[in-house]
């Protein structure tokens, strides 16, 4: 099972490889990945740099493309096709379909990945990317239980990889417009859910608010932590009851899961974060090589240690951690 | 430009979806939707009741007839009940999901991408025609540009006359889907022991800021807009820009008064002033889709 790690910048990425990754994800400077945040991602140059680095050490290299294709910017997508397989990646990401047809047609012998936002569930719309685009893998969202994970590996045609751990998104990814309802832009369009230029910090007399585009998403007591303002993670007022109508700021942690993984034979544990610094990937990609080495080492007597998961908690958001929907309870 | 009437995406006992039909029969609407498209634990009406109600429609009145099919699809007994569904051997198909696209494809049958279908271009356009799409409904959140731009580029490329184009006009906006039930969450239930409270509340459940502004509306594991999206100012720019249907989604039994505004507006136009506190258009022009252009 590959260990797949994000980088946002070259000392992420190499921070990653040097800790363990199998294989490193990365997105360009552009709105063609769905984590278009300032400050991050990689230029032509750096492009080329993260390749060498990755391949000189026998590893991998993946390139998201995984915003959908704004309409009078196509081009803008097809040439950031071009320019990952022109540095030699080893997948490509993609969601849009127009942009895999155009992978598919262009380079039939790149590697492509149908990423989380392509929203793929169940095993018709596996057969649909398989039929189509002939994909060599599917990343699940994360709205699946294990069960269902396991149900749908047995049959499905195509490898898939699931997500292990980082931020937790709770939607199907791709179809959610909560944030362009709110900011106008969504990861969808333009690569950010709730966007840093929405977000407005203010101390009141009622506590320290967090806005985004103006709507209060939460409002903290002295001692409280206060989190990004994810609009789905704030509190709300339902009928006068005030709590996190959507979700609780917390991170997805499926360190106890690898057995399971493992046992359905899925390919790839993707650790999501490309918006975070080398620190946060070093201690993560740490964390999870030991635990994937300590189960292949014996894998009847794998137990998740304290540490592992004192160190993760302590890298989450509100430093608490979830299993999400892989835990039917949670839903 | 044709009328339809969308899916009705709350859960009502069967007694109220029937009577809502029956008022649909008589409405002047030309395409009727129905079926369940959030979640398929909703059981007043099953798939073979929903294709009966279909057929019945089709019988009685002249209105094309369309089934709507689910959007989130995790488990295979859903995709058991959508191959029912899309193989139902008359009725038109409104696909939400890839998974329903391939199984249109494979039995060769026509179908409608429906709104939760990620098509933001042409190339997508495209491979969704080749597939068998005969119409399709633009993501909620593209903007009139971007859908102008969409269809200029389709009379360019002489694909323009191989489907019709449907716009999402009026309603409560679906705007995400979730394995969590937030309608169960919100009555601290897990979605395992759901007790189908969604019937309890016809309009979903409005989710408010800690300051009293409304802002989503809980239905079961989708979230919608908490103000009901109003084009009735731009539907003449639809007409003129092609568009051939105005979708008015089927909320409440206000949806029969909008489809009589709309139509009523595309002959004679008058500005309607939007209510700020319970309408947005924000999506259509490009802004934050709560607001109001």
């Amino acid at each position: 099972m590959e260990l797949l790690c994000p980088a946002g910048n070259l000392p992420a990425l190499k921070t990653a490889i040097d800790n363990g990754a199998d294989a490193v994800y990365i997105g360009l400077k552009d709105d063609t990945n769905a984590r278009h945040f300032a400050g991050l991602n990689f230029n032509d140059g750096k492009l080329a740099k993260a390749a060498d680095y990755v391949h000189q050490r026998g590893k991998k290299l993946h390139v998201a493309i995984n915003t959908f294709a704004h309409a009078c910017g196509e081009e803008r997508w097809k040439k950031a096709v071009d320019n990952a397989v022109a540095i030699g990646t080893d997948a490509l990401i993609i969601a849009d379909l127009g942009v895999l047809d155009y992978a598919t047609t262009k380079y039939p012998d790149i590697e492509r990945h149908v990423s989380v936002q392509a929203s793929t569930t169940n095993l018709e719309a596996i057969k649909f990317f398989k039929n189509n685009f002939d994909v060599q893998r599917v990343v699940l969202p994360r709205v699946l239980s294990v069960q269902q994970v396991r149900q749908l590996a047995k049959t499905s045609p195509v490898p898939l990889e699931v997500f292990a751990f980082g931020s937790l998104c709770i939607m199907a990814e791709g179809r959610c417009y909560l944030s362009s309802y709110m900011t106008g832009e969504s990861p969808n369009t333009v690569g950010a859910c709730s966007p840093a230029k929405y977000v407005r910090w203010q101390e009141t007399k009622q506590g320290l608010e967090s806005r985004l585009n103006n709507v209060l998403i939460d409002r903290y007591q002295e001692g409280e932590n206060a989190g990004y303002p994810t609009l789905c993670k704030g509190r709300f007022d339902v009928d006068g009851d005030v709590y996190h109508a959507l979700e609780e700021p917390t991170s997805l942690n499926t360190l106890e899961l690898i057995p399971e993984l493992m046992s359905m034979g899925i390919i790839s544990v993707k650790i999501e974060g490309r918006q975070r610094s080398p620190a946060y990937v070093e201690q993560v990609t740490k964390t999870w090589r030991m635990a994937l080495d300590s189960y292949q080492q014996s894998p009847d007597n794998y137990q998740v240690e304290g540490n592992w998961m004192k160190t993760l908690a302590n890298l989450s958001e509100g430093s608490q951690t979830t299993l999400g929907a892989y835990h039917r309870k949670w839903q | 430009m044709k009328f339809s009437l969308g899916p009705n995406m709350f859960f009502w006992p069967k007694t109220d979806v029937e009577q809502f039909y029956n008022q649909a029969k008589q409405s002047s609407a030309d395409i009727i939707y129905l079926g369940e498209t959030v979640c398929s634990k909703r059981r007043e009406l099953r798939a073979k009741d929903w294709l009966a109600l279909g057929r019945e429609m089709a019988q009685d009145t002249n209105k094309q007839i369309v089934i709507s099919t689910m959007t989130l699809l995790e488990s295979p007994a859903e995709i058991v009940t959508l191959k029912k569904l899309c193989d139902n051997g008359d009725l038109l198909v409104e696909a939400n999901d890839l998974s329903a696209v391939q199984i249109m494809h494979d039995l060769t049958m026509p179908f409608v991408a429906g709104p939760a279908i990620n098509c933001y271009n042409l190339s997508t356009l495209n491979v969704l025609l080749k597939q068998g799409m005969t119409r399709w409904l633009m993501p909620v959140e593209l903007s009139g540009d971007g859908l102008k731009t969409i269809m200029t580029q389709a009379e360019d490329a002489n694909i323009r006359d191989k489907f019709e184009c449907e716009v999402f006009s009026w309603g409560y906006l679906p705007l995400a889907y979730s394995a969590r039930c937030f309608t169960a969450r919100s009555e601290d239930r897990p979605k395992d022991d759901c007790q189908y409270c969604c019937i309890n509340y016809p309009q979903g459940r409005k989710m408010n800021s800690r300051e009293g502004k409304q802002v989503f509306v809980l239905n079961g594991i989708q979230t919608m807009s908490a103000y009901q999206y109003n084009l009735i100012n731009e539907v003449n720019q639809l007409n003129d820009m092609g568009v051939d249907i105005v979708r008015i989604s089927s909320d409440s039994e206000q949806a029969f008064t909008q489809l009589d505004k709309f139509k009523q507006q595309l002959l004679t136009p008058i500005k309607h002033p939007l209510d700020l506190e319970h309408e947005c258009n924000g999506f259509w022009h490009k802004i934050a889709g709560m607001s109001v252009a």
